[in-house]
C-alpha cells in the first residue's frame, strides 16, 4: 500500500506582514498542516512569476503568494505591483495549461496568525483533492521531445 | 569553496520536543557545503553563541545558517556574534524551525521532515549570500515639527533644549492647539492657558526654534537623515517683522461679525484677527475671503490706522521656503466630529445644544461670556444642564467604533466647572462607562459626583426636543430599566474625536501610513509607538489616537528622545539591502523608474573617454533605496539585482525545498 498523497506547497511571503503573520500564528502555537514551505521575500513586489514556475518545476503542488492588505504595504505600493503581475500572468498561465487553482493569492498582515493558519489548511486540503502536480512535468517533457528545431 | 556552519538550537524543549534534533543534524552534516553541524541546548546564550563563534575562527567558515526561531528575533544577536568572529554579519541566515514549524505542528516526523528541508533550502541560500557593507548616510540635525500644538510644541522644545534646531510649522495664525481653547484642565483643575501659553512664548522665543506660523508643509522628499521639505507661508498681508501688535488694527475693522473659529462661533471676530488675546506670534492675519477691500477694492481702513509705514500690505504673496531635514515629527492633531450628523439631538437646530468645545469657551475666563456660563440662545444661566457622553464614540453604527478617550474626563470636568459657578444648577449625565483610568482620574470623577453632586444616568439618550422653552432629553436609565425624560436649559454633547479632515491626504503627501479612520499609524503599537513605518518620520499627539494632555506631552518628548538619538551621530547606518543596477545590459527603458515608490532611481549617462554619451542607464540612490525589490522584477532585461534578496540566492533556496 502506498502512502496517501502529501502535497508541497511553497510560499512565497513578505517579510513584514505575512511571515510576521506566519510568526505570530507560530507564537500562539496554532496548529496547520505541515505541508508549506515559506519563503521569505521583502516584499510581494520582489516575487517574480519566474519564482512561482521554479517552484511547480520542483515539484510544488501549489504556490502560495501573500503579502500585505492593499494600503498596508510597509513599501507603499510593491503589493499593487505584484496584484497587477498577478492579473497579467494568471492570463499566462491559462494559456500555458498550468491550472490557475495551483496558485493562490492572499493578504495577510502581521496580525492575521489564525488567517494564516486556516489558508494554510485549506490550501493544503485542496490541493490534495487536486492531486500531484504533474502537469509542469509533462509540458516540460513535451518541449525537450520537440525542441529539435 | 563554501564552508557553512549550521547551528541547530533546541531552544530548550521548544524546538526539541517536536523535532527530531539529532536527524536534522545528521541531515544537514552530509549536504554539500556543509563544514560543521552542531546542536545545542540554546545557541542565543552567551555560551551558544561562544560556540557560533568558536567554530567560525576554527574552521575559516564563510557562511552560517542558525536553525533556531525567526530572524525577526534573534537576526541581530546572530550577525553580531559572525562579525565579533570576524565573518561578514550578513553571510548568516536563520532558519525558522520554531514559530514556523515546531510550534505549529504536532507530528514529529513531519515537523522535522519540513525543519531539514527549511534548513538545508536556507543553507543553499547562504551559499549565495554576498559580504554587504552597511551604508553610511549623512544626517542633517534639523527637526521638522509639524502642528503646534502642545504636542508640537513640547516636542520642539525638547529637540531645541537639547542644542538642534528645530523649524516648527502651524497652519493656524498662532501656536497653542486646542489646548488654547480648554478652560481648566482635569484632574487638577489648573487653568489651560495659564499652563499653555508660558510653553508657547518660550517656543517663539527659543533661539534654536524657528516658528512658521499660517504656513504649510508642501512637499517631503528624501529620507532619514536627509529630508527636503518645502514649507508654504501663506500671506498674511501683515509684516511679521513690522508689526507690533498694538492690535489698533484690529479695533477698526468694520467687519466685526464673522463667527470666530477659536470661539466655537459663540463669538464674534474682525476680517484682521487675530485667533484669540494671547496668540503667539501677537501679529494679525486678514482674512482674505471676508476683507471688505478683497471683496470690493475699497476699505484698507487697517492699513490706514497702523501707524507703521508698509506694515500691512495688500500686495503680500504666498512665499516658499525650503528647508534641509534630518527628522520629522508629525503632531497635526484632531477635529471634533460633526455633530450634526445625530438629528435626534437636535445639535444645529437648538442653540442651546452644544459641544464640549463649545462649552470650554463657555467656562473660559478668556471665552466670550467672560467665564459665565450662558445660554448661548437668551444669555441666561441654565439651571438644569444635561451632558450626553459618546455622542459619536463607541457607536458603530452611526458615529466611529472606537473610545475617544477624554470625554468622560473633561465631562465630570465640565460638572465641576458647573457646580462651581452656579451653585444651585443642576447637572445629568446620561453616560455607557465611567473610563476614568489615569493618575487622580478616578478620584476626580468621584469627586464630581459626591462633592459636586453630578448625577449620573447610565444609559443612552433617544431624543432632544423644545416644549415650552425648555429641551426635554428623553432616554433611558438602563440601572434602574426605565425610561426618562429630564427638562434642560442646555444640552452639551461629548462629541467624537476625529482626525484633521485632511489627515489622509497629508500621511500621502508626507509617506506615512494611516487607519481606516486617518489617524496614523505607529511602527508598533506597543514596542514603538511613536515611530512611524517611514524611517525617520515620529508621531505625538491625537494625529495618532485620542488622546489627553498628559499623554499628548509623554509622547512629545518620546518623539524627542527618539530624534536626539538620531541626531546623536553624523553619520547613520542603514541595511545594505538595496538594489543595483548591472548597467552592461540596462537598456534604459525606465520600467524601475516608475516601479519605485521611493524614486530613488535615477537615469545616468555613460560616457566614454571623448565625453561622447554611449548610453543612458539606470542607477539606484542607494541612500533612498528601502529594498523593496519592486524593481528588481519590473526589470525586463534583469539588470537589477536586489542585495541580500539575489535572484540567485531565491532561486537555489527554492530549488532546495
Amino acid at each position: 500500500m502506498s502512502d496517501p498523497f502529501e502535497p508541497k506547497i511553497v510560499a512565497f511571503v513578505c517579510t513584514y506582514c505575512t511571515y510576521a503573520g506566519a510568526d505570530l500564528a507560530g507564537t500562539s502555537r496554532l496548529k496547520y498542516a505541515p505541508n508549506v514551505r515559506i519563503v521569505r521575500l521583502p516584499c510581494t513586489g520582489r516575487i517574480s512569476p519566474m519564482f512561482i514556475l521554479k517552484a511547480l518545476q520542483k515539484g510544488a503542488d501549489s504556490v502560495l503568494v501573500s503579502g500585505c492588505h492593499p494600503g498596508d504595504c510597509h513599501f507603499t505600493s510593491g503589493n499593487y505591483h505584484a496584484r497587477r503581475r498577478w492579473t497579467v500572468f494568471r492570463a499566462l498561465l491559462s494559456f500555458t495549461g498550468i491550472p490557475e487553482e495551483r496558485i493562490r493569492f492572499s493578504w495577510i498582515s502581521a496580525a492575521e496568525g489564525a488567517k494564516f493558519a486556516e489558508l494554510i489548511n485549506e490550501i493544503t486540503d485542496d490541493t490534495r483533492k487536486l492531486g500531484p502536480f504533474t502537469q509542469y512535468q509533462e509540458l516540460q517533457k513535451v518541449i525537450e521531445t520537440q525542441s529539435s528545431y | 569553496m563554501a564552508k557553512i556552519g549550521v547551528f541547530v538550537c533546541h531552544c530548550g524543549e521548544n524546538i526539541a520536543s517536536k523535532v527530531d534534533t539529532g536527524n536534522l543534524v545528521k541531515a544537514l552534516s552530509d549536504h554539500p557545503g556543509v563544514e560543521i553541524c552542531n546542536e545545542y541546548k540554546y545557541f542565543c546564550s552567551d555560551p551558544g553563541q561562544e560556540t557560533v563563534k568558536r567554530a567560525i575562527r576554527e574552521n575559516n567558515l564563510t557562511g552560517v545558517v542558525v536553525a533556531a526561531c525567526s530572524p525577526r528575533m534573534h537576526e541581530t544577536t546572530f550577525r553580531k556574534a559572525c562579525a565579533e568572529a570576524g565573518l561578514n554579519p550578513y553571510m548568516l541566515e536563520l532558519a525558522n524551525i520554531r514559530e514556523q514549524c515546531s510550534w505549529v505542528h504536532s507530528d514529529k516526523d513531519q515537523a522535522t521532515e519540513k525543519a531539514i528541508e527549511i534548513t538545508r533550502s536556507l543553507v543553499e541560500k547562504v551559499k549565495r549570500n554576498n559580504e554587504l557593507k552597511p551604508i553610511s548616510v549623512p544626517v542633517t540635525r534639523r527637526a521638522l515639527v509639524i502642528g503646534g500644538g502642545i504636542a508640537g510644541i513640547q516636542a520642539a522644545l525638547d529637540i531645541a533644549g537639547a542644542g538642534r534646531e528645530v523649524i516648527l510649522v502651524e497652519r493656524e495664525p498662532s501656536i497653542g492647539g486646542h489646548m488654547s481653547q480648554l478652560s481648566e484642565t482635569f484632574p487638577t483643575l489648573d487653568c489651560s492657558q495659564c499652563i499653555l501659553t508660558p510653553r508657547m512664548v518660550e517656543a517663539i522665543q527659543h533661539p534654536n526654534i524657528k516658528v512658521l506660523t499660517y504656513s504649510e508643509v508642501e512637499e517631503v522628499d528624501g529620507y532619514i537623515g536627509n529630508f527636503k521639505v518645502k514649507v508654504r507661508k501663506k500671506a498674511r498681508y501683515v509684516d511679521m517683522d513690522k508689526c507690533t501688535g498694538c492690535g489698533d488694527c484690529i479695533q477698526k475693522c468694520p467687519v466685526k461679525k464673522i463667527p470666530s473659529e477659536f470661539e466655537c462661533g459663540l463669538g464674534n471676530r474682525t476680517a484682521i484677527y487675530t485667533p484669540f488675546a494671547q496668540a503667539v506670534p501677537n501679529v494679525p492675519v486678514i482674512d482674505k475671503n471676508r476683507c471688505t477691500y478683497f471683496k470690493n477694492g475699497k476699505c484698507k481702513i487697517c492699513q490706514k490706522t497702523c501707524q507703521i509705514e508698509n506694515c500691512i500690505d495688500f500686495e503680500m504673496q504666498d512665499t516658499y521656503e525650503e528647508f534641509e531635514i534630518g527628522a520629522i515629527v508629525v503632531a497635526t492633531g484632531f477635529q471634533i466630529q460633526d455633530t450634526t450628523l445625530y438629528g435626534e439631538y437636535g445639535y444645529g437646530k437648538y442653540k442651546d445644544v452644544i459641544t464640549g468645545l463649545s462649552f470650554e469657551r463657555l467656562a473660559s475666563a478668556s471665552g466670550p461670556t467672560a467665564g459665565k456660563i450662558l445660554r448661548p440662545s437668551d444669555g441666561k444661566e441654565p439651571e438644569t444642564v444635561v451632558f450626553i457622553q459618546c455622542a459619536g464614540s463607541r457607536d458603530p453604527s452611526k458615529g466611529v467604533k472606537y473610545c475617544s478617550k477624554i470625554c468622560c474626563m473633561y465631562t465630570a470636568k465640565h460638572a465641576m466647572l458647573y457646580a462651581h459657578k452656579h451653585h444651585d444648577g443642576n447637572s445629568k449625565i446620561f453616560y455607557m462607562d465611567i473610563r476614568a483610568a489615569g493618575k487622580g482620574y478616578d478620584e476626580f470623577t468621584r469627586r464630581a459626583i459626591e462633592e459636586d453632586e453630578a448625577e449620573y444616568l447610565r444609559g443612552r439618550v433617544s431624543k432632544v426636543f423644545e416644549e415650552n422653552g425648555k429641551l426635554v432629553v428623553r432616554g433611558v436609565d438602563t440601572l434602574l430599566g426605565k425610561p426618562v425624560e429630564v427638562k434642560a436649559d442646555m444640552v452639551v454633547l461629548a462629541t467624537a474625536i476625529v482626525p484633521q479632515p485632511d489627515a489622509k491626504e497629508f500621511a500621502k503627501k508626507i509617506g506615512i501610513g494611516y487607519d481606516e479612520y486617518g489617524f496614523y499609524n505607529e511602527a508598533h503599537l506597543k514596542l514603538r509607538p511613536v515611530e512611524t513605518a517611514t524611517a525617520g518620520i515620529y508621531l505625538c499627539g491625537a494625529c495618532q489616537s485620542p488622546k489627553d494632555i498628559p499623554d499628548s506631552v509623554a509622547q512629545a518628548s518620546a518623539t524627542a528622545a527618539k530624534v536626539l538619538g538620531l541626531f546623536s551621530r553624523e553619520q547613520l547606518e542603514r541595511e545594505p539591502v538595496v538594489a543595483a543596477v548591472g548597467e552592461s545590459t540596462c537598456a534604459g527603458c525606465w520600467g524601475c523608474v516608475s516601479a519605485c515608490p521611493y524614486n530613488a532611481i535615477e537615469q545616468k549617462e555613460i560616457r566614454d573617454r571623448n565625453g561622447n554619451l554611449v548610453k543612458e542607464v539606470a542607477s539606484v540612490n542607494p541612500g533612498l533605496c528601502q529594498g523593496c525589490g519592486t524593481c528588481v522584477t519590473f526589470c525586463r532585461s534583469n539588470s537589477i539585482d536586489l542585495a541580500g534578496f539575489t535572484e540567485k540566492q531565491i532561486f537555489a533556496e527554492v530549488m532546495a525545498l
